[in-house]
């Protein structure tokens, strides 16, 4: 019980890089995948199939070999960044194709006859895809994106393997202290509840105020 | 034929899959002229409709608008089709966005007006169609002829050179088809041009400079209504009137 109260200060450092490692990952992959989304149903064909293969390879790539890719690739085509920020790359890009998805499936449930009208009416695709086609699908994507940003928080745990802080890696140095590892890992699971039963939270309210009235 | 055409079709051709629907179209609408199509379900005469303003592309054949050919997708085509209203079949109203909010957001949009401005010209427009009082409603809290006339509405914000009408009245229950059509005629009276798909055949009789009679992707035939409808020409022309003149 008191691994808690004796580590405060390093189950707090965790904490903090889960969730920074979480926002910021999580704004990274919310524009890409909007942005992938938008590609991947736009009139040019080329912007259509890079959004294809952005999902395609994102999506079907292990994380922990995505993690490899970015902090040991990366270095050698002379970009060095802080561990921490090529872990929130590899996090964003990863997720990003899971928000596009979700984001082109709710999309698909956007009548098709509210783009023609659009369309017919002169607006752009750009026009018609933000003022109409987004909010309209936006309430149906609450749901699977809020699922997919949990998924996000919890997976930052591979960071700690790359010498980025945060929760789930002060188990190695609480283990090597000498304290319970059942109680270490309690409270360390107990750090993840907080983050995704926040980000649950959030979403709750949002689909309250933005979800499809039935 | 007209004689200043303001949409002009030319050889044009489009397939779906194997089905040939739209065969050697050549057709022109003239400023001013209502052009009524009709024909049985499946002859091609909503496609054609839906080509005029490239919501269909076409393989063969070029359209023309006020003289100039439509440009392939993208800004050009944007423009152009501002200049076309349509009201399709279903009213595809902007289902979160209020009735003036749907009027106005075009004009706002694409014609870059001051809201206030859009506003105020929603607003009479929506007198002109009845339904000024409920202008703060959502569509779906509207009835379906309530819904059409709304979208007449909005197509009107735009100043179109000319209006596309795909079935506007196939989804309606009969006491609404008339709200509808009342104010298609006033349209048609007060020299809008007009291409009207419809099964309405009173519409077509008195609001009609010229009724285009389509079967299995061909314009089979090009007359008055006067002429077509009492004396067709073509056997299929005539088995169809058969049909639907019966009750």
């Amino acid at each position: 019980m008191n691994v808690l109260t004796d580590n405060l200060g390093r189950y707090g450092e965790g904490l903090l890089g889960t969730v920074e490692l979480t926002v910021y990952a999580s704004l990274l992959a919310l524009v890409l995948g909007f942005l992938m989304a938008a590609f991947r149903v736009a009139p040019v064909a080329s912007l259509r199939a890079f959004g294809t293969a952005w999902v395609t390879v994102l999506r079907n790539t292990p994380l922990t070999l995505l993690f490899f890719a970015v902090v040991l690739g990366l270095p050698r085509f002379g970009v060095v960044l802080p561990f921490q920020l090529f872990a929130v790359l590899a996090l964003g890009c990863y997720t990003s194709a899971f928000i596009c998805e979700a984001v082109r499936s709710g999309i698909n449930t956007v009548p098709v006859g509210q783009g023609e009208a659009a369309r017919s009416l002169g607006m752009t695709f750009g026009q018609t895809l933000g003022a109409i086609v987004l909010p309209q699908a936006f309430r149906s994507v609450i749901p699977p994106i809020g699922s997919t940003l949990i998924a996000l928080a919890k997976n930052s745990a591979i960071a700690g393997s790359f010498s980025v802080t945060e929760l789930l890696g002060t188990y190695k140095t609480l283990n090597e202290l000498g304290y319970s590892i059942i109680w270490t890992f309690v409270w360390i699971a107990v750090g993840y509840l907080i983050v995704t039963l926040t980000i649950s939270a959030v979403f709750n309210v949002l689909e309250k105020r933005w979800g499809v009235a039935r | 034929m007209a004689v200043d055409p303001l949409i002009e079709l030319r050889g044009v051709n489009k397939h779906y899959g194997d089905l040939h629907v739209l065969q050697d179209i050549d057709l022109a609408v003239g400023r001013g002229e209502v052009v009524v199509i009709i024909g049985p379900s499946g002859s091609g005469k909503s496609t054609l409709c839906r080509t005029v303003n490239r919501l269909e592309p076409v393989e063969s054949g070029t359209i023309l608008l006020d003289g100039q050919p439509l440009p392939e997708e993208g800004r050009a085509l944007a423009r152009l089709r501002a200049d076309v209203g349509m009201v399709f079949q279903s009213f595809n109203l902007f289902a979160h966005k209020t009735v003036l909010a749907n009027v106005s957001l075009a004009p706002v949009k694409v014609r870059r007006r001051p809201k206030e401005e859009a506003d105020r010209r929603s607003r009479e427009l929506l007198d002109r169609v009845g339904l000024l009082a409920h202008a703060d409603k959502y569509p779906a809290q509207l009835s379906g002829g309530q819904q059409q006339r709304v979208a007449i509405a909005r197509a009107l914000a735009m100043e179109p050179k000319a209006l596309l009408f795909d079935e506007p009245t196939s989804a309606l229950d009969p006491e609404m088809i008339n709200e509808v059509l009342e104010v298609m005629q006033q349209l048609a009276r007060d020299g809008m041009t007009m291409v009207v798909v419809t099964h309405e055949m009173g519409f077509a009789r008195s609001a009609a400079n010229r009724v285009v009679f389509m079967a299995d992707g061909r314009v089979v035939e090009d007359r008055t209504p006067e002429e077509f409808f009492t004396a067709p020409e073509s056997d299929r022309a005539k088995d169809f009137l058969s049909k639907i003149l019966k009750h």
